[in-house]
C-alpha cells in the first residue's frame, strides 16, 4: 500500500531521513512516534507530495509516487503524475488549514466537485453526512473563523474524508488544540478507525490514542526506525533504551 | 485681486466639466491599473524567468520615471506614428493606468505572499487543480489583503490626473488654467474650488480604506 524504498531526504546539509525502508499494509493503522526532528512529519509530507524525496522511491498502491515509469526506468515524477497518485491520499494538518473564505459546507464540497467531478447535489449530500458524523450538522453555513479549534479540526477531517481517500495522514492533529478540545477529536478519529478500513499513518504525541487506535507503532530517532511493532510491545515493553527514555519523557509530560 | 464670487460662479460649469473628465480618466486608469497589475503579479508567480526578468525590468522602469515624462513621450510618439494628434484623454488614461499597474502589481504580490503556507498545502492535499485553486481559494484571500493598498493607489491615481493636463486632458486644473489664461483672473477661485472638490471626493474614500484596513487587521 505504502512502501518506502531507501528514501533519503535532505534539507540542505541536514539529512532528515537516511535511507528509510518500511511498508504499510492496506487498512493498517501505523503511528509514528519519536522526538521532534526525528523525521516523522517529513514522512507524511513526502507521502502527501508536500516535499520531494532526495533519493529513493516511495510506492503508493504499487505506483511510484515520487517517480513515474518511463519504459523500464523510473524518472522523477511530474506534477500531473503526482496529482493522479495523491488523489488516493488525504491529510489532516496540525493547523487545520481550512479555507477561511468559504463556508464549512463548501470547504467540504470544493474538492469532490472540482477534483472528483461529483455533481453539486452528490457532494452536498455526502458533506451533510460527514458533518453529521463529525457532530457539526448545525455549522454547515458557518465560516471557519466562527468555529473553535476543535470544531475546525473536525471539519478538516470531514473535508479529507469527502475525498474518499484510501490513505489518511494525520499530522499532529491535536497539537494546536486547547486541552479540553483534544478528546472530542481523538474520539472522532477512533470512530473513523473502527468504522472504516482506511489506511492511516499517524504522527501524534497522544500516547493513549496511539495505543488505542494503532496496529503498529514505529519509533523514530534521527531519521531511522529504532523500533517497530505492535503498540503493546513498542509502548508496553520497548527493547531499546532510546524508546524507553522517549516514552518516559512524553508520558511524564502528559501526566505532569 | 480678492475673492470674486462672480468669477467663481462663472468657473463652476467649467470645473464640473473638468470633474467629469477627471472621474472618467480615474475610472479608466483604475480599471487598467487593477486588471493589469493582477496580470503582472500572477505572471510573476507562474511564468519562467525568461518572462519574469524582462517584466521586472519594465515595471522598474515605469515605477522610476515620472508619469509626466511617460505621458508626454507616449502622446508624442503615438501622434507621430498616427500622423494626427492622439486623443489626450485616452492616451493619458492608459499611461496613468499602466504606471499605476506597476504599483498595484506589488500590492497584489504582497496579498498573495501573505497567504499562509497551510493554504497551499491544503490545496495540494486536496489535489485542487491550479486554476481552480487560484479562483476559489487564493485570489479571494489575496484580494482581501490587497484591497486597502489598492484603494490607496486609486486615490493617489485620482490626485495625479491633473498631471495629464500637460498633454491637454481637460480636467479641472486644465480648465482653470484655460479660464485664467483668457481672463487674467480666476486662478485663486478656480484652484481653491478645485482643491476642495479633490478633498470632497478623495477624503471619504480614504476614510473608507482606513476603516477597511482596521477591520482586516483584526
Amino acid at each position: 500500500m505504502v512502501h518506502f524504498e531507501n528514501v533519503v531526504k535532505r534539507f540542505g546539509d541536514l539529512e532528515v531521513l537516511q535511507g528509510l525502508n518500511f511498508q504499510v499494509q492496506p487498512g493498517e493503522r501505523v503511528t509514528l512516534i519519536g522526538p521532534s526532528g526525528s523525521g516523522k512529519t517529513t514522512i507524511l509530507r513526502l507521502i502527501m507530495t508536500l516535499e520531494q524525496v532526495t533519493d529513493g522511491v516511495i510506492w503508493v498502491e504499487g505506483e511510484p509516487l515520487s517517480h513515474m515509469r518511463k519504459g523500464e526506468r523510473l524518472v522523477a515524477a511530474n506534477e500531473a503524475h503526482q496529482r493522479q497518485v495523491r488523489k488516493k491520499i488525504g491529510m489532516v494538518f496540525q493547523q487545520f488549514n481550512l479555507f477561511p473564505n468559504m463556508r464549512v459546507l463548501r470547504n467540504i464540497t470544493e474538492a469532490p466537485v472540482h477534483v472528483l467531478g461529483q455533481s453539486k447535489e452528490q457532494a452536498h449530500t455526502r458533506a451533510k453526512e460527514l458533518l453529521e458524523l463529525v457532530g457539526l450538522s448545525d455549522k454547515a453555513d458557518a465560516y471557519p473563523s466562527q468555529l473553535s479549534g476543535g470544531q475546525q479540526q473536525r471539519v478538516a477531517i470531514a473535508r479529507s474524508l469527502a475525498m474518499s481517500p484510501d490513505i489518511l495522514l494525520l499530522d499532529e492533529v491535536t497539537s494546536a488544540l486547547d486541552p479540553e478540545l483534544v478528546a472530542d477529536v481523538l474520539d472522532l478519529l477512533k470512530d473513523i478507525a473502527q468504522s472504516t478500513d482506511i489506511t492511516m499513518l499517524i504522527v501524534t504525541h497522544e500516547m493513549g490514542f496511539a495505543r488505542d487506535v494503532s496496529d503498529r507503532v514505529m519509533m523514530f530517532d534521527r531519521g531511522v526506525i529504532v523500533e517497530d511493532g505492535p503498540p503493546s510491545q513498542v509502548m508496553g515493553d520497548p527493547e531499546h533504551e532510546r524508546t524507553r527514555s522517549f516514552l518516559k519523557a512524553v508520558l511524564g509530560e502528559s501526566q505532569g | 485681486m480678492g475673492w470674486n464670487w462672480e468669477t467663481a460662479q462663472e468657473l463652476w460649469p467649467l470645473l464640473m466639466e473638468g470633474l467629469r473628465i477627471l472621474l472618467l480618466v480615474t475610472l479608466i486608469s483604475s480599471l487598467i491599473a487593477l486588471a493589469l497589475g493582477l496580470v503582472v503579479a500572477l505572471t510573476d508567480r507562474s511564468a519562467p524567468r525568461a518572462v519574469t526578468m524582462p517584466l521586472f525590468a519594465v515595471m522598474e522602469f515605469i515605477r522610476n520615471t515620472p508619469v509626466l515624462v511617460q505621458a508626454v513621450f507616449v502622446w508624442t510618439a503615438v501622434t507621430m506614428w498616427l500622423g494626427t494628434a492622439a486623443s489626450p484623454m485616452w492616451t493619458g488614461a492608459i499611461v496613468l493606468g499602466v504606471h499605476y499597474a506597476s504599483y498595484t502589481a506589488e500590492a497584489y504580490r504582497a496579498g498573495i505572499d501573505g497567504i499562509p503556507k497551510g493554504q497551499w498545502e491544503a490545496i495540494t492535499a486536496l489535489s485542487l487543480p491550479k486554476p481552480r485553486a487560484w479562483i476559489a481559494v487564493l485570489l479571494p484571500q489575496a484580494l482581501r489583503r490587497s484591497t486597502p493598498a489598492l484603494g490607496n493607489y486609486v486615490i493617489a491615481l485620482f490626485k495625479e490626473v491633473p498631471i495629464l493636463s500637460a498633454i491637454g486632458v481637460t480636467e479641472m486644473v486644465r480648465q482653470v488654467d484655460g479660464y485664467a489664461g483668457l481672463n487674467y483672473t480666476g486662478a485663486l477661485e478656480g484652484f481653491t474650488i478645485a482643491g476642495l472638490i479633490f478633498l470632497v471626493v478623495s477624503y471619504p474614500v480614504a476614510l473608507l480604506m482606513r476603516k477597511l484596513e482596521k477591520r482586516l487587521a483584526n
